[in-house]
């Protein structure tokens, strides 16, 4: 009986994990490319409430996921324009700014959706999943590791990409630079602003397929502030993973199982308060900050606009 | 090191002084619009153009927020909304004239919300009514200031980014609110999660002849007592040139750790005022979930007020007007109410804009204060390490 109990809760346990972490995942990786290039993303939640929105929206017309995904992708960016115009290009306050996209996303989605769909929350169905043959029949962790929906994978191989541009390529020697003495990347004749323009334009397009997993695979429809502070987790881990893509994974999933940890314990036959389980993730964040609190790193040159010659 | 951003000396200092007086005076009245007029303006413009894109009428929106914030007794109610604004709005003004970001305003609150509707039933019907009261309203303040004790120590002694730590600490407040509601102050008569109703008469009185409840007094004395502090005392200085230069502060001999600190629980105070004022005056229950969300609102103006307390009044009031003619105008015009938040960000961005556009032709001082953009690195360590290299 017991053993029963624990597989399920295990299975639970993991794909709930997975589901939760990898939207946190994509927003977390997004976070850590363009703080590496010296942009702060408060406006991270907001990003992500308009990638979920277009990514429905994309998904409900279009009538397959990938549309939704694509369409997540460019509302993401499209929110990000705001941070790459106004803090990038004209060196305006990164948290103001951050704030402002926050709030106008949360504003505007719910607006929309409001207009939209009045009260009625439509559903999509379950996503197409590829399974991997053989490894996706290890018990346990098999169904809910290798038998997921084709955006998952990519998210891990897009962890992988860019572990291996900041390490090896030109364009990660770029983007740190920008992050780390943007003055030295000037002397060396790379434009600051567009290296930096470049990743939270990235960030933008990963924070809205984040936001766009919420809503097509993990919820299956969209509710206004379904993020419920998922942007901000988002920039916590990518601070504790100190710039380190494979930390942002593991990073992603720890929060995605104490995500998670509710349903699991439900489906294990123990009845623990909501409230409780969703505090969980934010206790584990303090209590991280607090042992690690002299070790969570950020580039010197973060949330600091570029201007040529200052001192 | 970039760190400080060369400022425009105080206004009017940068006008010869041949050209006169009406010429400064004039040019002040034109600095002081177009800094703080315009953003509003240019917003609510902005704001038209989306009503327009959605299919709505902006001018029956707006004329609806006159209508539903002002006309027919309803500036009374707006008033009253200002009262939690207000006490929230001064409560940021301390933290951010020291640099410091408290963005964990919405726990701070709804946990004092949470335990003034959970202890104002008992208390109200044991004490005289005006002891009761105020005792609620320290107990609000202090939950408030409890809450801000983990981010404030966290920023003092490790200098951990307050940003991230007091938004944590927000949700984990609006958990902990929740858990109260319904749990131990449950009202037991009912089935939805909220507290036991305060009666009419054991809350707020009201000012004679109006509607509008003694916490709209309570809001105002405190703007006038922080204004006070923040411009004719050693410690409102104090937080002033650590909000400027965390190094100059360390060399004046500011024990940063402690004006930090004592910052915070300033601010989590108020914010936990803000609270008795809303529950004690206007709800007089509170129910789960339930989030106001007023902090979000009032960042711009705290902002647009240049972190001037007695600045921030009238702003404050204008919000309440539209905050309240907005409940009547987005339900009219089939909106969430959200829709003010749109609103509110747009007022945001405006404001940076027009911040830049003064800093490229100086338009006197900005908003913001020199060392505003440390704030996220650890203040004075990394300072004084780029010191002693």
């Amino acid at each position: 009986m017991s053993e029963v109990l624990t597989r399920t809760f295990m299975t639970a346990l993991v794909s709930g994990g997975i589901l939760a972490g990898v939207p946190l995942m994509f927003t977390a990786l997004g976070e850590t490319i363009s703080e590496r290039a010296g942009v702060l993303n408060i406006g991270l939640e907001g990003m992500m409430l308009v990638g979920a929105y277009v990514g429905f929206v994309g998904a409900y017309y279009g009538h397959t996921v990938y549309i939704g995904f694509l369409t997540g992708l460019l509302g993401g960016a499209i929110a990000s324009l705001f941070m790459v115009v106004l803090c990038v290009r004209l060196g305006l306050d990164q948290i103001v700014i951050g704030i402002a996209i926050t709030l106008a996303g949360e504003g505007i989605t719910s607006v929309l959706q409001g207009a939209q769909f009045g009260t009625t929350y439509p559903r999509l169905g379950a996503p197409p999943t590829v399974a991997i043959p053989l490894l996706s029949r290890i018990p346990v962790i098999g169904p809910s590791l290798f038998d997921q929906p084709l955006i998952v994978y990519l998210g891990f191989t897009l962890v992988g990409v860019v572990a291996w541009i900041f390490r090896r390529t030109n364009i990660g020697l770029n983007l740190r630079a920008a992050g780390e003495k943007p003055e030295a990347l000037d002397a060396a004749g790379v434009s600051v602003v567009a290296t930096r323009s470049w990743a939270a334009l990235v960030t933008g397009c990963c924070a809205g397929v984040g936001g766009a997993y919420l809503s097509i695979v993990g919820a299956g429809t969209f509710t206004p502030f379904m993020t419920q502070g998922q942007g901000f987790m988002a920039i916590v881990i990518a601070m504790l993973a100190r710039g380190k893509p494979l930390w942002v994974v593991f990073g992603s999933f720890l929060f995605g199982i104490c995500l998670s940890i509710a349903t699991a314990l439900q489906l294990a036959g123990i009845d623990v308060s909501v409230d409780v389980v969703n505090m969980l993730p934010f206790i584990a964040i303090i209590v991280a900050l607090m042992v690690f609190a002299r070790r969570s790193y950020l580039p010197p040159a973060l949330a600091l606009p570029y201007v040529r010659g200052a001192r | 090191m970039t760190d400080v951003t060369t400022e425009a000396p105080v206004p009017g200092a940068r006008i010869p002084a041949e050209r006169g007086t009406s010429t400064r005076l004039a040019a002040n009245v034109l600095d002081v619009f177009v800094r703080s007029i315009v953003p509003v303006l240019l917003a609510l413009v902005a704001g038209a153009i989306l009503l327009l894109a959605l299919g709505r009428n902006p001018l029956t929106f707006y004329g609806d927020i006159w209508k539903g914030g002002i006309e027919l007794g309803a500036w009374q109610d707006s008033l009253m909304r200002a009262a939690p604004l207000l006490l929230i709005a001064i409560g940021l003004t301390v933290v951010f004239r020291a640099n410091i970001w408290n963005l964990g305003y919405d726990g701070q609150f709804l946990l004092g919300a949470a335990l003034i509707s959970g202890l104002g039933p008992w208390i109200v019907t044991r004490e005289p009514l005006w002891f009761a009261l105020t005792v609620l309203f320290l107990v609000a303040g202090a939950a408030g200031a409890a809450w801000t004790i983990v981010p404030a120590a966290l920023k003092a002694y490790y200098g951990t980014n307050e940003i991230i730590t007091t938004l944590m600490m927000s949700f984990i407040g609006v958990g902990v609110a929740n858990i109260l509601i319904k749990g131990p102050f449950q009202d037991p008569t009912v089935n939805i999660p909220e507290t036991r109703v305060l009666p009419l008469d054991k809350m707020l009185p009201s000012i004679p002849g109006t509607r509008v409840h003694v916490g709209v007094l309570v809001a105002f004395a405190a703007v006038i007592v922080v204004h006070f502090v923040l411009t004719r005392t050693s410690f409102g200085l104090r937080l002033q040139v650590l909000g400027a230069n965390p190094r100059a502060a360390r060399h004046m001999g500011v024990k940063l750790p402690r004006v930090i600190v004592m910052s915070f629980l300033v601010s989590g105070f108020l914010i936990g005022m803000a609270a008795a004022a809303d529950i004690l005056g206007i709800w007089g229950y509170v129910r789960s979930n339930w989030n106001p969300a007023y902090g979000d609102t009032v960042i711009p103006f705290v902002f647009l007020a240049r972190l001037n307390v007695l600045a921030l009044v009238p702003y404050v009031l204008f919000y309440a007007v539209l905050s309240t003619g907005g409940d009547l105008a987005t339900e009219h015009a089939n909106l969430t109410t959200d829709f003010l938040l749109v609103l509110v960000a747009l007022i945001l961005i405006f404001m940076t804009l027009i911040e830049y556009f003064g800093r490229r032709r100086a338009l006197g001082t900005s908003y913001l204060t020199p060392g505003l953009r440390q704030s996220l690195r650890v203040p004075w360590r990394t300072t004084s390490k780029a010191a002693a290299e």
